[in-house]
């Protein structure tokens, strides 16, 4: 195929990838890699590289987005950095040991996990509890605003937050996805985190641990500008519009066919795997 | 503030302002990225839009636009690819310039265990982009 035709179809691809990862909160990540590899028959290293481009892209742009809101925990998403940061250049160091299959094993075990729990009801686990120790004295306990006022919250178990931040850094730095899923998980569930706090959090911090590991990339040639271009442009016009679409939509619906359409992925590219196509 | 408390700081105004120059540094770097990756594009398309490449081979090693050394030197001869490149090294640049700028505000708030913290992420992100 030559380049104008792939630029074009990419783009395409790219948009409505950036488009149901915004609309759905779940990013695009999960969805540009197994694009490149199944339909456009991409080694996966490229798409790795290109895939982690993109969620650069679109964590910077949306993180740019909900600044303003205050609902960020600026000293939570610090310190969980370096976990992810360290976790990201571990994973793509993994990436050079380990065999395309395996990754692609790997990308579609963690593919179908992710379908599961986008259609589970998020619970929030506000309060209980005193704050941890470790929570006061880096000072991590904050207030978010609410429509009764500013609302307090209280910090719980951040060594576990911490260990599974730096899982998700591995995974991001080793399959070029955000690892939204695991990080929204460590802040919720392990740190207690509130629902708003937690997912600004984690959009600002998906950025600086893809970047950690796309330096790492770029060096190796994994990152080539023909696939990177209509992708990044792509993903980012798509995350834009979807953006501006998200007050009039019923997600929840969007969140079933994002969930369908990642298993579908999943199991294509673990069947790709296992008759040694990749 | 409603919640005065002796250990915990809240959500200060500090913090507000940090964030708003963190969203503005966060948008001007994506667009300036990606305005730079279209150009280059647009370019590429132009020059090589009807050759066939192979991306199903990894070359890997091979690929001459692996470094900012050789990226600036392609830029500098108006090679595309190396522009859109550019691009790339630009996107990578604008989260590791926000905690560049979240430890100028720990320090200058004299912060030290955060301006520590903040450093200690700008070096790996530092070792990632440079080293690696």
């Amino acid at each position: 195929m030559p380049v104008t035709d792939i630029t074009i179809l990419l783009f395409l691809g790219a948009l409505a990838a950036g488009l149901l990862g915004a609309l759905t909160g779940l990013g695009g990540g999960a969805i540009i890699v197994p694009l490149l590899t199944i339909l456009f028959h991409v080694d996966i290293r490229y798409a790795v590289g290109t895939s982690l481009v993109s969620v650069i892209a679109t964590s910077s742009g949306a993180a740019a987005a909900y600044v303003k809101e205050g609902y960020s925990n600026i000293r939570v998403g610090m310190l969980l950095e370096i976990a992810t940061t360290i976790g990201a250049v571990t994973g793509a160091y993994i990436a050079a040991l380990v065999s395309p299959t395996a990754v692609a094993v790997i990308f579609g075990i963690v593919l179908l996990h992710t379908a599961w729990t986008s259609t589970r009801p998020r619970v929030e686990h506000i309060a209980g509890g005193p704050s941890d120790p470790i929570a006061l004295r880096f000072r991590l306990d904050s207030t978010y605003p609410t429509a009764n006022g500013p609302q307090h919250y209280q910090v719980q178990r951040v060594p576990l937050g911490f260990g599974l931040m730096y899982i998700a850094g591995v995974l991001s730095g080793l399959l070029g996805i955000g690892s939204g899923v695991v990080k929204v998980l460590a802040m919720d569930r392990a740190m207690h985190l509130p629902f708003k706090v937690s997912t600004t959090t984690s959009n600002f911090m998906i950025g600086v641990t893809a970047a950690a590991s796309a330096g790492i990339y770029l060096h190796r040639g994994y990152i080539v500008p023909g696939l990177a271009f209509p992708v990044m442009l792509g993903v980012l016009a798509g995350a834009l519009v979807g953006a501006r679409m998200l007050p009039h939509l019923h997600t929840q619906k969007l969140r079933v066919v994002f969930s369908v359409l990642v298993t579908a992925l999943a199991v294509e590219l673990l069947l790709n795997a296992f008759t040694g196509k990749i | 503030m409603s919640v005065p408390h002796t250990i915990v700081t809240g959500h200060t105004q500090a913090d507000d302002r940090t964030e708003q120059v963190v969203g503005t540094v966060l948008r001007l770097g994506v667009f300036i990225a990606a305005a730079v990756t279209l150009v280059g594009g647009a370019l590429y398309l132009m020059q090589a839009g009807a050759t066939r490449p192979d991306y199903h081979t990894f070359r890997g090693q091979a690929s001459p636009l692996r470094s900012l050394a050789a990226v600036a030197h392609g830029v500098a001869a108006g090679n595309a690819e190396a522009i859109v490149q550019a691009g790339v090294v630009l996107l990578i640049a604008t989260p590791i310039a926000r905690v560049a700028l979240t430890l100028v505000a720990f320090a200058m708030r004299k912060d030290r265990l955060y301006a520590v913290i903040s450093a200690i992420v700008l070096a790996l992100l530092a070792y990632g982009l440079l080293g690696g």
